[in-house]
């Protein structure tokens, strides 16, 4: 198996990628067109066949999820495009919109057409205005070309999309918060059932999916299932983009089949900083369980990463080296949490407010082990409670990291604070000042 | 059971384990509810079982598997649907959902700032019960509790304290689904989430109360209510609302002869848990300075003097006797005092001049009275399961708030068909999503589930009634009378008005006579019709009448001459009145009487449903109308024989409902309308349900939300007037001026509305009319 699988971003070193002309230089839109000869019932069924999963950190099967909107009920059916990328760690999306705008817009041709949608949305972050006006730009010229609107390709199918920007809130990329935000509510998220195929936006069958997800459809349309299914694990098919961030040599994105190991991910991008080795990282973002050196070679697919203790999530390999106080790190995301909670259920937003004050606590080396103890019973009173999984999210960290790293909390409370020097974990240290 | 209603109570049931027991209940049922069948108490905040599930305070969370498989994390019971085949495992028998609701609890008070020794809550608190029962006995939190400034004015009446909030969402919820008015939002995030209002718009709701008694901690406080009391000192009483025909079932708490707080009570059928913020709130009519507390003579000075009871009955007597009276009650009266004022009238006065009309009127009206008197047949389940209802001269939630609450659930329930015969769109009509219509000519399509709602407005538009009864015989449609005064329909059934003797008894039947004088032990009743409210005024004013008992009557709201017509120094006035009045000012005798809390009685609602209640302010040394009638009566040696409300309520029984034929129904003639021109137009008005009423007197956080007066015109006067949106205008006639702010609104280009009896809008008193006057309106 090769270790690297440029699909989307196989041609992001071309100057002009993000255009529509560099797009069709490479075939861009001739799956949309070969998409909409088909019948959208077998377009659901390939999708369905391929074995794609949500890349958006759920993993859950895409074609699965639009087999689930019920069809001939004469209601409006919406597509809606997750591109609130929030997660800290997590930056596949934003550079693959930056980058190739037309993957996206072309997969939406072909996911609306299937589930039978004439309106299409994307839901982009507020922050990256540069995204936006990038995508706006492809959405105008996909327009002008005839590719969105009236009739597409003369093949008698209508859609219009449209890009929605958030106001900036991490529960936005919650799929039911974003529903309601994109219909102009505060974001919080909804009580399912209903779930969104049978009452999504303005309560009409809707699919959610993520950027990658959606993206990744033109290249099974056109290359095919066993093109696809040549990539990746048994049960996680196909080519996925790992974002690599942190104490790692050459940080960006690596394009490669699902079950590719973070050794080998590390080899491409040159290994860990200089000098250094690595101490802990995470699998998929901040909001799974850490994993340390000796989860390198755990394969990075859905089923490979759980196995060990922690989920693929959105693929944000963040790598920290032994400079980097696991305590520190893990107070900075806890307090990322508390931030971004939405408020609506008690143990998240209660929960986050006492989190962060006890591991302040423990950063400044107050408290005895028993509090370490506490700290581990009040986190596992949140995980699990919660009214989404964003609780969960503030919970793995801590965990996990107590966990691997116990003896280093005791040190700090033995210390009387952190041993560590903050400044040996920044980029501009000097090198060997560890 | 006819089949039509068989396939509607054919529910499909559903059997779940809870804790090891067995409860079969119908599917959809949430598991926190089939659990309380069986008993079990699941802890909880934010669930309602009025409002739509949140799941948002979590405290609720229980074990669930179904059909073997089990959730991997516990549930919220309140949010989940009971299935076949589930096994619930509440914190009863499972620890994991012990854990979990601890847990929860210990969450929710780490910002809670556990001031309940001085919380207005303490002592009824779910919060602190819950804590007792579902929390540790101590808290690990050492850190520092959120704080904000104290208390936040949301309204007038409504104070919030955000410290305290367990953000919950049942105002907010309520507000939003059951009242309609989502003034109140949740906003900002996180741990600093905290129940809000728009910027510059407090929270105008006629329904705010509710908000405070559905806190679930003491997060939302009356403004007048606000630690006067502890939950432990008060003596609670159930009661019936007294102020609409709505039918509310309250509970008025009393400590030390005083009512400090009334609360909404439980009644399905009819307000299930809410009120308005009148029933509410206005009570302290009750304890103002102008009560009476002694009977009154007046004396040769032209004064009056407090006398002795004896003294007083024994000049009221005097004055009677031998008179042309007649008797003015004022439509607030309980069923049994109003009975005691017919009896009174047929017996002790030998007369039927007697009407319960304190407001505007027609004869029209009586005949309609009449014809409808012995068939009450409308209820709010009729309500429920109606296919369109049709308003007529009716404003529900102005005038009958809990039919208006009733309405609005269908509405948004089921998308029930509401049509309104309004001159405007008002808000309440736009919340109801009502077609407006200025005749009843243009209602089509009723069925025999429609109903039609007639206000008591409708006897202000000549040939409404015969209209409204023409369209319910062609369509099969049902009738019910809503007037706004809770005694109304008692006061009907009990006979207080001309042409009608107790039971619906139609006065010009021989044998409705022959029927009540037997059971009264008279020889005769008499036979002539009774005069109306203006009539029995002009009487009095001409020397045709030269005396009058007349109990809670405001000559203002009849007309604006109705206090001269009482002022013919010829006339002997017995006052029977709670409150020093313009009546009281001009009569001869005074006698004090017991205001709703200090008796005990029965108002008929709109439905004609008994709403009891007993004496709240148990040791009032008050006495109500019927006791004090009936010394009168004994006085005046024609006794009535009514020493009691429970008596006077078993002769009343015993008496019965009309069992022959009704009265006929009434036949008027459409009047033609007035054709206003240029800056003319025509007026049309009614009473917001926070006004200037007498019984709101003394309750300033009340009044604080009443809406604000307001000129309604339509856009094409506005731009003939050349005014925009709250530019001052003067409505006139030649007796006065109203000036108030204009509102482009849904009206005719003819008409303009204005509130009845509001502050700087007092129909009557300023322009001499309420409605259907041409009026002149011009840009102030």
């Amino acid at each position: 198996m090769s270790k690297i699988a440029p699909v989307l971003s196989a041609h992001w070193d071309e100057a002009d990628s993000f255009t529509l002309d560099g797009y069709k230089r490479h075939g861009g839109y001739n799956a949309a067109m070969k998409a909409l000869a088909m019948s959208p019932d077998d377009v659901i069924a390939l999708v369905k066949d391929s074995g794609l999963r949500g890349r958006g950190g759920a993993g859950f099967p895409t074609g699965t999820k639009w087999s689930f909107i019920p069809q001939g009920d004469n209601k409006e059916h919406y597509l809606v495009v997750n591109a609130d990328e929030s997660e800290p760690g997590t930056c596949k999306d934003m550079p693959l919109l930056m980058a190739n705008p037309h993957v996206l817009i072309e997969g939406m041709i072909i996911a609306s057409y299937a589930i039978r949608a004439n309106y299409a949305f994307i839901y982009l972050r507020g922050e990256v205005v540069h995204v936006a006006r990038r995508v706006q730009q492809a959405i105008t010229d996909a327009y002008a070309a005839g590719l969105l609107g009236k009739n597409i390709g003369g093949k008698g199918y209508d859609l219009e999309l449209v890009l929605h920007i958030g106001a900036g809130a991490y529960i936005c990329g919650e799929e039911t918060a974003l529903l309601d935000s994109l219909e102009g509510f505060r974001g919080q998220p909804r009580l399912r059932p209903p779930f969104p195929a049978i009452a999504g936006l303005y309560a009409r069958p809707t699919v959610v999916n993520n950027v990658e997800s959606i993206a990744s459809v033109p290249a099974i349309i056109d290359r095919g299932n066993e093109w696809f299914q040549s990539m990746g694990t048994e049960k996680s098919k196909g080519f996925t983009l790992y974002s690599l961030s942190g104490h790692v040599k050459n940080p960006g994105q690596i394009e490669a089949p699902l079950g590719v190991t973070l050794r080998e991910l590390l080899e491409l991008a040159g290994g860990v900083r200089e000098g250094h080795t690595l101490k802990f990282w995470t699998p998929g973002g901040s909001s799974t369980p850490l994993f340390t050196a000796e989860h390198l070679d755990v394969p990075l697919d859905y089923e490979g990463v759980s196995a060990a203790g922690s989920m693929l999530g959105t693929k944000a390999l963040q790598i920290f080296d032994e400079t980097t106080c696991v305590v520190r790190a893990v107070l900075r995301w806890t307090e990322f949490y508390k931030h971004e909670s939405c408020g609506k259920c008690t143990p998240c937003r209660e929960g986050t407010w006492w989190l962060v004050q006890m591991m302040k606590d423990l950063e400044a080396g107050k408290g005895t082990p028993a509090d370490l103890d506490k700290l581990i019973e009040i986190t596992q009173n949140i995980a699990g409670k919660s009214f989404c999984a964003l609780a969960d999210g503030a919970a793995s960290p801590i965990i996990s990291s107590v966990k691997y790293f116990r003896d280093e909390y005791v040190a700090h409370l033995n210390h009387g604070g952190c041993p560590f020097d903050p400044v040996a974990s920044t980029l501009f240290a000097t090198a060997g000042r560890a | 059971m006819s089949p039509e209603n068989a396939i509607a109570t054919e529910v499909e049931m559903v059997t779940v384990v809870i804790d090891g027991f067995e409860v079969t209940v119908p599917k959809g049922t949430l598991i926190i509810r089939a659990a309380e069948k069986l008993g079990i108490q699941i802890p909880r905040f934010c669930d309602h079982p009025l409002l739509s599930p949140a799941g948002a305070c979590r405290q609720c969370l229980v074990d669930v598997e179904i059909n073997g498989r089990a959730f991997p994390k516990p549930q919220a019971s309140c949010t989940i649907p009971v299935k076949n085949g589930m096994i619930v495992k509440t914190q009863l028998t499972s620890e994991v959902a012990d854990k979990a609701q601890k847990g929860i609890m210990e969450l929710l008070l780490i910002n809670h700032p556990l001031d309940c020794p001085v919380c207005d809550k303490g002592g009824e608190c779910p919060l602190q019960n819950q804590a007792m029962s579902n929390g540790r006995p101590e808290s690990r939190y050492e850190g520092v509790k959120r704080t904000y400034e104290k208390p936040s004015a949301i309204s007038s009446q409504v104070l919030l304290d955000r410290e305290r909030c367990v953000l919950c969402a049942r105002c907010t919820r309520f507000s939003n689904e059951i009242a309609g008015d989502p003034f109140i939002t949740l906003n900002e995030r996180g741990a600093l989430q905290q129940v809000g209002i728009y910027e510059k718009d407090p929270f105008l709701s006629y329904f705010s109360g509710n908000t405070v008694q559905i806190c679930p901690v003491g997060a939302l406080t009356g403004a007048s209510y606000r630690f006067r009391s502890r939950p432990f000192d008060l003596v609670s009483t159930p009661s019936a609302c007294e102020h609409c025909a709505s039918g509310c079932s309250m509970r008025t708490d009393v400590r030390r002869g005083k009512t400090l707080r009334r609360l909404a009570g439980e009644d399905a059928e009819v307000n299930e848990e809410w009120n308005c913020d009148k029933g509410r709130w206005a009570f302290k009519y009750i304890t103002n300075k102008e009560r009476v507390s002694n009977p009154m003579v007046r004396g040769a000075d032209g004064e009056l003097h407090e006398a002795s009871w004896p003294e007083a009955l024994a000049a009221a007597a005097a004055g009677l006797k031998g008179k042309r009276a007649a008797v003015l009650t004022g439509g607030r009266s309980t069923i049994e005092d109003s009975y005691a004022y017919a009896k009174f009238a047929r017996v002790a006065l030998k007369t039927n001049d007697i009407d319960f009309r304190s407001r505007l009127h027609s004869d029209e009206e009586a005949a309609f009275l009449a014809s409808i008197a012995t068939e009450l047949n409308v209820s709010y389940r009729d309500i429920d399961s109606a296919d369109h209802v049709v308003l007529v001269d009716f404003e529900p939630e102005d005038e009958s708030p809990i039919v208006f609450l009733r309405l609005y659930k269908q509405v948004n329930k089921r998308g029930l068909k509401v049509s309104t015969i309004s001159p405007v769109q008002s808000r309440g009509s736009e919340k109801l999503k009502a077609e407006l219509h200025s005749t009843l000519a243009s209602i089509s399509g009723l069925t025999n589930k429609s109903l039609i709602l007639v206000g008591e407005r409708a006897s202000e538009v000549i040939g409404q009634f015969t209209a409204v009864t023409k369209l319910a015989d062609q369509s099969g449609a049902k009738v019910a009378w809503i007037p706004r005064r809770a005694g109304e329909v008692g006061s009907l059934l009990a006979g207080a008005i001309g042409n009608l003797l107790p039971g619906g008894r139609p006065l010009s039947d021989p044998a409705a006579r022959v029927d009540i004088a037997s059971s009264w032990g008279v020889e005769s009743l008499p036979a002539t019709a009774g005069k109306a409210t203006w009539e029995i005024l002009e009487a009095a004013s001409d020397g045709r009448i030269d005396a009058l008992v007349v109990g809670g009557v405001d000559p203002l709201d009849i007309s604006s001459e109705a206090l001269g017509q009482l002022l013919n120094p010829s006339t002997f006035v017995v006052s029977l009145e709670i409150s020093h009045s313009a009546i009281t000012a001009v009569a001869d005798v005074v006698l004090p009487v017991a205001a709703v809390s200090e008796k005990s009685g029965s108002f008929l609602n709109w439905e004609g449903r008994p709403r009891s209640f007993e004496k709240a302010i148990t040791d009032s040394l008050t006495r109500s109308d019927l006791r004090i009638l009936s010394m009168l009566a004994d006085e005046m040696g024609a006794p009535i024989n009514l020493p009691s409300t429970a008596a006077t309520a078993r002769e009343l029984q015993s008496i019965g409902v009309w069992d022959g034929v009704s009265a006929s129904k009434p036949e008027v003639a459409r009047a033609p309308i007035a054709q206003p021109s240029g800056d003319q137009a025509i007026l049309h008005s009614w009473r917001q349900l926070l006004d200037l009423g007498t019984l709101q007197g003394g309750e300033e956080n009340l009044a604080g939300t009443a809406r604000p007066s307001e000129v309604v015109i339509s856009a094409h006067r506005a731009q003939t007037l050349g005014v925009v949106n709250g530019d001052l205008v003067k409505v006139s006639t030649a007796r006065g001026t109203i000036t108030a702010p204009a509102r482009i609104g849904k009206i005719s280009d003819s008409d303009i509305w204005v509130p009845r009896n509001s502050m700087g809008s007092q129909c009557i008193a300023t322009l001499g009319a309420a409605s259907g006057l041409v009026v002149t309106v011009v840009k102030a």
